[in-house]
């Protein structure tokens, strides 16, 4: 017979070591001390954000450990030549941490899938025109390949290189807003495959490879993933080619011509991306704002954005001219090319203003 | 979503990636690996609309459980010893996890695998999960334990601690140099696959035996994340595999990486493990034997070890070292002996150890107590101010030792230590690989090829260099780490907070200077560094 061993267990002992159990030194020091918060009470956000990426400036007094091959480790400054007199000013006022990231994007998970299961019940897809069908495999399809690049070679790489852990955590939540939103927009397509429509699931490809109304948004998001400085690529990406591309085709086009051709699930998707942007363009904004309007380098930022609006832009444009043809491509065709064009013209130029830079000359030929 | 459906739903999404043809994305951080002949590995399937509801859920579990603690009044049976080394541990990792998120662009940028770039950029948002969970749990500390000072300064103190620096490597290595050597083997093969497991699975279960189930709750939360990751490592390995261009670069990175981490987190792991808890049931597992099941078993057995039929040399003699210095050289206890030594610089009170540790160390580790025994028992008479200085400027026949160059713990197995200029500068290791790693690694050239990518050790390595020739108070007072009283400091050998007299001020560890180890060695003739050299290395450490 064997023997059975005996259990064993710690044993719990009461220690009466709650907070306020004894006043002493520090004993009601119940908050973090080494920065100030914005206001007067800190947030959580600042609080599990605020200087968990050290910064030699700050209190990192041994400097940074490891060096690269040819030039020094950490998060330096010279990676980009946007300037700030203070980094570590900008907070995201989307406030992402770990709880927001997860609640936010569920949330979103719980309504597309929603939406989409409907479709199915109430089979949605059965009433849409020929045009319409061509339209999303065609034009959506290609579009998720900008938002899936944008997520996995513009913004992941941007949350490298930012200065402190609030610039990199906003991008590193923007980056996952676009993979979540690219492959929803790849699973809606496969979900069309699957209905008993005329639907060619794999024409997007083609399209974002070939097609010549894509190529020059195409040739704009390879060129984004070129770009060496984070702080131009942030610009770039969120400022320029969201408002003067992604804008147009989601909001200016897609929103506004689904319903009126019989599809009430489109919208319901890229509308989720549009909220993504909402809040991307919030931290954006305030991050640029910041740049513009500081006291010491204010003004040299201003004239190196206006450079970069002078790369960028045109080649936007060329991007957005050269999708003009989808315009015509859906049954219902009730908005005009140049008036969705004029309407993101008009939003990008209250950015601009809101931010302190003059609209370049491109935008009024 | 069903197995086919998510295997259709992959496949779906693999859809998204092509060949770019206008503009080839930017190098921006380089390697001098190959992936020329790679054939492309899939990792652990993942897409955004299960991930992010399976996250949430996962979380609702960690927030419900810190409700219930605080609700149950966990902290009137937390261990104080415990706790205090919390202090230590939770400024450093939240560091590494946002730097594990950094380093996915650059594995990205060096990778060509679409598969692969979504698995990373998911565990990207796994990092920044893990980063900012960890933060607050360490708020719910601060706000709920008596002794608030140290959480309330906690990344400051990280950041100019000589226990942070060590620590920092954890993070600064996965994202600095060669992006394979920084985000593939130091970051995933190594410090995810072999070590989180000591971190986030032996350490929790520690914590839960001295009363504290959040850490548990929230480090295995965390470790639920840790297998996709790993996944996403082994899969760019395996790719690597396939150019014999690699080999030589993997053998070298498999080597530092493999001895940096034991270096590390044996150090920090093991010193909280065996002398922050109070459970010393003598079947309760030491480090040591969780090392033998966590690390030598399950890691070096059942993941290196098969590596071999892919020709690769596996570090087989630095793990068999690894696990010597952890039974046999006394490591843990070494590192913790230091950080004891050291209190009046730390953040956290350190428990003197009573008759009941030393009976447990000398039931686990044989010899125990005659190499370490009588140190703690002075550590416990001189606990209190006024009668005595604090132990580190006491004669109780401890050198304060020379720091490793590489590593940064110090070289507290005194016959190993190795002493070389390089640089043009004197330098002291712990161990021959640790010299290597900074003589031969960490270079342009390695093997006779050039390596331009390979990262340098950089910073100001030695910690007490910063503090060379200064007054301890004035150390103590310039690194922040008094109470709110403006005297009172946070680091204690002690954990009596009910009388006030026991609590050492600024005034009295005021008239002891302080000296760095490595300025002085520097300082030396050729004879008189030879012969302190010799003399610290015979205060060595092995059994006889």
């Amino acid at each position: 017979m064997t023997e059975t061993k005996q259990r064993s267990f710690p044993t719990i002992e009461f220690t009466d070591s709650e907070a306020g159990a004894l006043e002493f030194p520090s004993s009601t020091s119940r908050a973090y001390n080494y920065y100030k918060p914005a206001k007067l009470r800190a947030t959580m956000y600042e609080d599990v954000t605020v200087d968990v990426q050290p910064d030699p400036e700050r209190h990192l007094s041994q400097g940074w450990i490891y060096g690269f091959g040819d030039g020094p480790g950490g998060y330096p400054k010279e990676w980009t030549a946007a300037k700030s007199s203070n980094w570590h000013a900008f907070l995201d006022p989307n406030e992402e941490w770990d709880q927001t990231i997860y609640r936010n994007n569920s949330a979103v998970v719980h309504q597309v899938d929603l939406c989409l299961q409907n479709a199915k019940r109430a089979r949605a897809y059965d009433s849409w025109n020929p045009a319409w069908l061509k339209f999303i495999e065609r034009n959506l399809g290609a579009w998720m390949h900008a938002e899936n690049g944008l997520a996995l070679h513009v913004f992941t790489s941007i949350q490298r290189s930012g200065p402190t852990n609030m610039i990199n955590t906003a991008v590193a939540v923007n980056a996952a807003h676009k993979m979540r939103f690219a492959q929803d927009l790849a699973l809606f397509n496969l979900d069309l495959s699957e209905a008993d429509v005329p639907f060619d699931g794999g024409a997007h490809k083609e399209v974002w490879k070939s097609a010549p109304e894509w190529q020059p948004t195409r040739e704009v998001v390879e060129r984004l993933t070129a770009v060496g400085d984070w702080c131009e690529l942030l610009f770039a990406a969120n400022i320029v080619f969201e408002q003067l591309v992604g804008s147009l085709f989601r909001t200016e086009l897609v929103m506004q011509i689904a319903a009126r051709n019989g599809d009430y699930i489109t919208p319901t998707i890229v509308g989720t991306g549009e909220h993504d942007y909402d809040r991307d363009l919030g931290y954006t904004r305030n991050l640029f704002r910041l740049l513009t309007r500081d006291a010491e380098y204010g003004e040299t930022n201003k004239v190196l954005f206006g450079e970069w609006l002078a790369i960028w832009v045109p080649r936007c444009l060329d991007a957005a001219h050269a999708l003009q043809p989808i315009w015509s491509q859906p049954a219902e065709k009730s908005v005009t090319f140049a008036s969705s064009l004029d309407a993101a013209k008009q939003k990008f130029r209250s950015l601009l203003e809101d931010l302190g830079l003059d609209s370049p000359k491109e935008l009024d030929q | 979503m069903s197995r086919q459906s998510l295997t259709k739903a992959h496949a779906k999404i693999t859809e998204l990636s092509w060949e770019p043809t206008f503009a080839t994305p930017a190098t921006r951080f380089g390697t001098d690996y190959t992936f020329e002949k790679a054939p492309k590995k899939d990792p652990l399937k993942q897409i955004m609309r299960s991930y992010f509801p399976m996250e949430e859920e996962k979380d609702n579990r960690v927030y419900g459980a810190m409700d219930g603690a605080i609700r149950g009044n966990m902290f009137r049976q937390v261990q104080q010893r415990w706790l205090e080394w919390q202090k230590l541990f939770l400024s450093i990792i939240p560091f590494p996890e946002i730097s594990a998120a950094r380093a996915m662009p650059m594995a990205i940028d060096a990778v060509p695998n679409p598969e692969i770039h979504n698995g990373l950029a998911v565990q990207m948002i796994d990092e920044v999960r893990h980063s900012t969970i960890q933060m607050n749990l360490k708020r719910l500390y601060m706000n709920n334990y008596i002794d608030p000072a140290g959480f309330d300064m906690t990344e400051k103190a990280f950041a100019n601690n000589y226990a942070g620096t060590i620590g920092r490597q954890f993070g600064e290595g996965f994202i600095t140099g060669d992006a394979i050597t920084a985000a593939n083997i130091y970051l995933t093969v190594v410090a995810e696959t072999a070590f989180t497991n000591t971190l986030f699975v032996a350490m929790p279960d520690e914590a839960a035996a001295n009363g504290d189930y959040l850490l548990p709750t929230v480090f295995h939360s965390v470790q639920s994340d840790e297998s996709r990751h790993i996944s996403n490592g082994y899969s760019i390995l395996l790719m690597a595999l396939a150019d014999e261009r690699n080999r030589p670069l993997l053998e070298r990175d498999l080597r530092y990486a493999w001895w940096n981490n034991h270096c590390v987190v044996d150090a920090a792991i093991g010193t909280f493990i065996e002398y922050g808890t109070k459970d010393r049931r003598r079947d309760r597992e030491s480090y040591a034997e969780m090392w033998r099941r966590w690390i030598y078993d399950d890691y070096y057995r059942s993941y290196l070890l098969p590596l071999e039929k892919y020709g690769l040399t596996i570090p087989h003699d630095l793990v068999e070292e690894a696990w010597n210095r952890i039974t046999n050289k006394g490591y843990v206890h070494e590192v913790a002996r230091f950080f004891a030594t050291g209190w009046p610089v730390n953040y956290w009170r350190i428990d003197a150890m009573t008759d009941k540790d030393f009976e447990w160390f000398e039931h686990k580790y044989p010899g125990w107590y005659s190499k370490y025994g009588k140190w703690w028992e002075n550590y416990n008479r001189l606990a209190y101010p006024g009668r005595n200085k604090p132990i580190a400027f006491e004669e109780v026949g401890y050198q304060y030792p020379h720091r490793c160059w590489t590593c940064m713990v110090p070289a507290l197995i005194r016959e190993d230590m190795v002493v070389e200029k390089v640089d043009d500068q004197w330098r002291t290791y712990c161990s021959e690989t640790c010299y290597w790693t900074d003589a031969v690694a960490f270079r342009g050239e390695y093997d006779g090829r050039p390596t331009p990518n390979m990262g340098r050790l950089t910073g100001f390595r030695e910690w007490e260099t910063l503090h060379h020739n200064k007054d301890l108070a004035d150390i103590v007072q310039d690194l922040g780490y008094v109470r709110d009283d403006g005297k009172t400091l946070i680091g204690q050998p002690h954990l009596d907070l009910d009388d006030p007299k026991k609590l050492w001020t600024l005034d009295d560890v005021r008239g002891n200077t302080f000296m760095s180890p490595n300025v002085l060695l520097n300082e030396m003739s050729d004879a008189e560094r030879a012969a302190h050299v010799a003399a610290y290395r015979a205060n060595g450490t092995t059994a006889a």
